[in-house]
Formats: C-alpha cells, sequence, structure tokens
C-alpha cells in the first residue's frame, strides 16, 4: 500500500515537472530539485548533481533519466516506472493534440510565413548548440581531430555525398575514446616497468 | 510499427547528452523513410522546442504521429524512452561504479566531440538550405531569410550583451515568427 502511494506521488511529481519545464532537460533540473529534492526531501543537492552526471552519459534524454533513476531510488521499478511515465505523458498528449491540428494550422498563409521565419529561429538554435559544444571541447589533439573528423563527414552525410548511418558515428566516437584510454594505459604501464 | 518502433528504439539508444543530439538522428531517419520534408521536420522541431516536455520526446511524439496517428505516437515515444529507462535501472540497481568505470568515462570522452562536430554540421547544413535554393541549375540566395537571419541575430547580441539577459529560445522562435510573417506577408 505504501508503495502505490509513493507511486503516485512519484507520478504526480514527475506529470508536474514535465508539465513545466520548456526547452530541454536542463532547465528541468531546477524545477527536479524543488519539486523532488527541497519540497519531498528524496534527492539532496549532491545526489542531484550525480543524477545529472549520470543521466549525461546514458542514452536518452536527461528528463527521462532523472525521472527513471529518482524513481527507481524512492519505490524500485514500479517507481522508475511511475516517474518516467508521469514526465513522458504530458509531451505525448500535449503534442499528439497539436499534430491533430497542425496540418490545418499550417495551411493559413501567416502560420506558413510565421514559420519560414521560425525555421530561421530552429537553424540559429541547432547552430548555437553545436558552436556551444564544440566550445566546450578540450583543445585537445585527439578531440579536436575527432570532432573536425565528425563535422566533415555529417556533413557528407547531410548533402548526400556519402551514406551511412549516422550511428555509426557515435560509435566510432566511443571506440576511438576506448582506444585512447587502452593506450594510455599502456603508457602508464610502460613507465612504471622503466622507472 | 514495428520498424517505427525499433527506429525510435535504436535513436533513443544513440542519443547522448540532450535533445539536440537527437536531431541529427531523427533528420537522417525521417529523409532517408521519406516520411517528410526537411523544411516539415524544422517547423516540427521548432514546435517542439516551444512546448513542455523533453525535445527528444517531443520529437518522437510528433513524427510518430504524423506517420501513424495515436497508436505512432505512442509506439514512437516509447522507442525513444525504453533504452534510457532499461539502462538506468540497470546502472542504479547492478552497477554502481558507473560513473567512475575509466571505461565508461573513456566512451564517453570520445563521443563527446563527434556529438558536437554532428550537430554543428546540422546547424551549417540546415542554415546553408534556408538561405540558398537551387534555381534553374543556379545557386541563389534568399535574401529575405538572409534579413531575417541577420535580424534575429543582432537581436541576439543585443538581448544577451547589451540587455545582459538570459537567452532563451522561445523568445527567438517567437522574434522569428513575427518576422516571418512580417517579411513574408499574413
Amino acid at each position: 500500500m505504501k508503495n502505490w502511494k509513493k507511486c503516485l506521488e512519484l507520478f504526480g511529481t514527475f506529470f508536474k515537472i514535465g508539465l513545466f519545464t520548456f526547452g530541454g532537460g536542463y532547465a528541468m533540473i531546477s524545477l527536479i530539485m524543488t519539486e523532488a529534492g527541497d519540497k519531498r526531501g528524496w534527492i539532496d543537492e549532491k545526489e542531484l548533481s550525480d543524477i545529472v552526471a549520470i543521466a549525461e552519459s546514458t542514452p536518452g534524454p536527461i528528463a527521462i533519466n532523472s525521472a527513471t533513476y529518482i524513481g527507481y531510488r524512492c519505490a524500485g521499478v514500479t517507481g522508475a516506472l511511475a516517474a518516467t511515465l508521469g514526465v513522458t505523458l504530458p509531451s505525448l498528449c500535449v503534442i499528439y493534440a497539436i499534430s491533430l491540428c497542425v496540418d490545418a494550422f499550417m495551411a493559413l498563409k501567416a502560420v506558413q510565413s510565421a514559420f519560414q521565419g521560425i525555421r530561421i529561429a530552429v537553424d540559429i538554435l541547432i547552430l548555437r548548440a553545436g558552436v556551444r559544444l564544440i566550445v566546450k571541447a578540450p583543445r585537445k589533439p585527439l578531440p579536436v581531430i575527432c570532432c573536425a573528423a565528425a563535422f566533415a563527414l555529417a556533413l557528407m552525410l547531410q548533402f548526400d555525398v556519402l551514406s551511412f548511418s549516422a550511428t555509426w558515428l557515435i560509435l566510432a566516437g566511443a571506440l576511438v575514446g576506448l582506444a585512447a584510454q587502452i593506450v594510455s594505459i599502456g603508457k602508464m604501464k610502460g613507465g612504471e616497468r622503466d622507472a | 510499427m514495428l520498424e517505427l518502433f525499433l527506429i525510435f528504439f535504436r535513436i533513443g539508444l544513440f542519443t547522448f547528452g540532450g535533445g539536440y543530439a537527437m536531431i541529427p538522428l531523427v533528420q537522417q531517419e525521417v529523409v532517408a523513410h521519406g516520411w517528410m520534408d526537411g523544411q516539415t521536420l524544422m517547423s516540427y522541431i521548432a514546435i517542439c522546442e516551444s512546448t513542455p516536455g523533453p525535445i527528444a520526446v517531443n520529437m518522437a511524439t510528433f513524427v510518430g504521429s504524423a506517420q501513424a496517428g495515436a497508436l505512432g505516437a505512442v509506439v514512437a515515444t516509447l522507442g525513444v524512452v525504453l533504452p534510457s529507462f532499461i539502462v538506468i535501472l540497470l546502472i542504479a540497481a547492478v552497477l554502481k561504479g558507473f560513473r567512475e568505470n575509466v571505461y565508461v568515462d573513456a566512451a564517453l570522452t570520445g563521443i563527446r566531440p563527434v556529438t558536437a562536430g554532428m550537430i554543428a554540421a546540422t546547424g551549417v547544413a540546415v542554415t546553408l538550405q534556408s538561405l540558398f535554393s537551387w534555381t534553374s541549375g543556379r545557386l541563389a540566395l534568399d535574401e529575405r531569410a538572409l534579413g531575417i537571419a541577420a535580424i534575429l541575430l543582432a537581436g541576439m547580441v543585443v538581448w544577451q550583451r547589451v540587455l545582459k539577459k538570459n537567452f532563451s529560445a522561445i523568445l527567438l522562435i517567437v522574434a522569428a515568427a513575427v518576422c516571418g510573417m512580417a517579411v513574408y506577408g499574413v
């Protein structure tokens, strides 16, 4: 019984979080801290930064990852289910509702014109996201090469110069990272032997 | 329907570091399957940025709904959310030292610059596609689009540097909508 009540609470809290976050996962983090942390004491600040670190390191949206993790910690698998369902449902309903009228909406001339402008805003947003990530990247040779190579290859994919699944790039990045780590461990061991 | 699920499962599995990382992957699938043209996708992405919830989930729901109605929306959303759910549960339950694991860290360190490059490439590509077009075999610049871009960028600089306010994606979208209506007419 206590578990069900907890799950319901998790669902409700994360539904609220999902409903009131606009513009992406990071905006959600402070809301999560307020709702799950300050108000209900499910997590504290240190745990939140751990959660964010984990959520950034795993596939999927940060919002989903955080919800699943906090839900699990509070009430096991059912808790994780409740929290994740809660945070996903608002999106699902709102977007589905919009998708039903989007065609009629887009048929209006004013809307079409507005979206011609909006598409440019989206271009800028994506460029901005990319530039910020590039600026944040370490200035060491390997990351720079990986970034440049991924940029070039992705550009070729965009313009149909090459044809392969973009997920290969991500896999390649992971492998390069692993290889670099193995090489540096080897060097360290070599250094120990020499010393 | 199974195909839709698997496609979004894979997208969900390979998206590291936030919703924007998902854009190049979704774009490739949408184009490859001919579900909608690039411009329509960009419009959908704009809507996803302006509505509640994670961008990634919104995009999955939207594309899924466009493809296969209510069931499509649910299936796509389920697909994109499931990898996260499973991985996080595994980590929370089993792999306690996940974050400290040297190899996990190494793999992520490798993925980050790749994601940055991919998103930047997508940004460059869609911007070029908005500004230029092939008309009768020649590259033509859309001056109006360029004008709007210039206005928006100038606005961003003023907003952040002069007015010292935080960047707001929704504000940019609203400003762009106004510019669009002004420039292209209602």
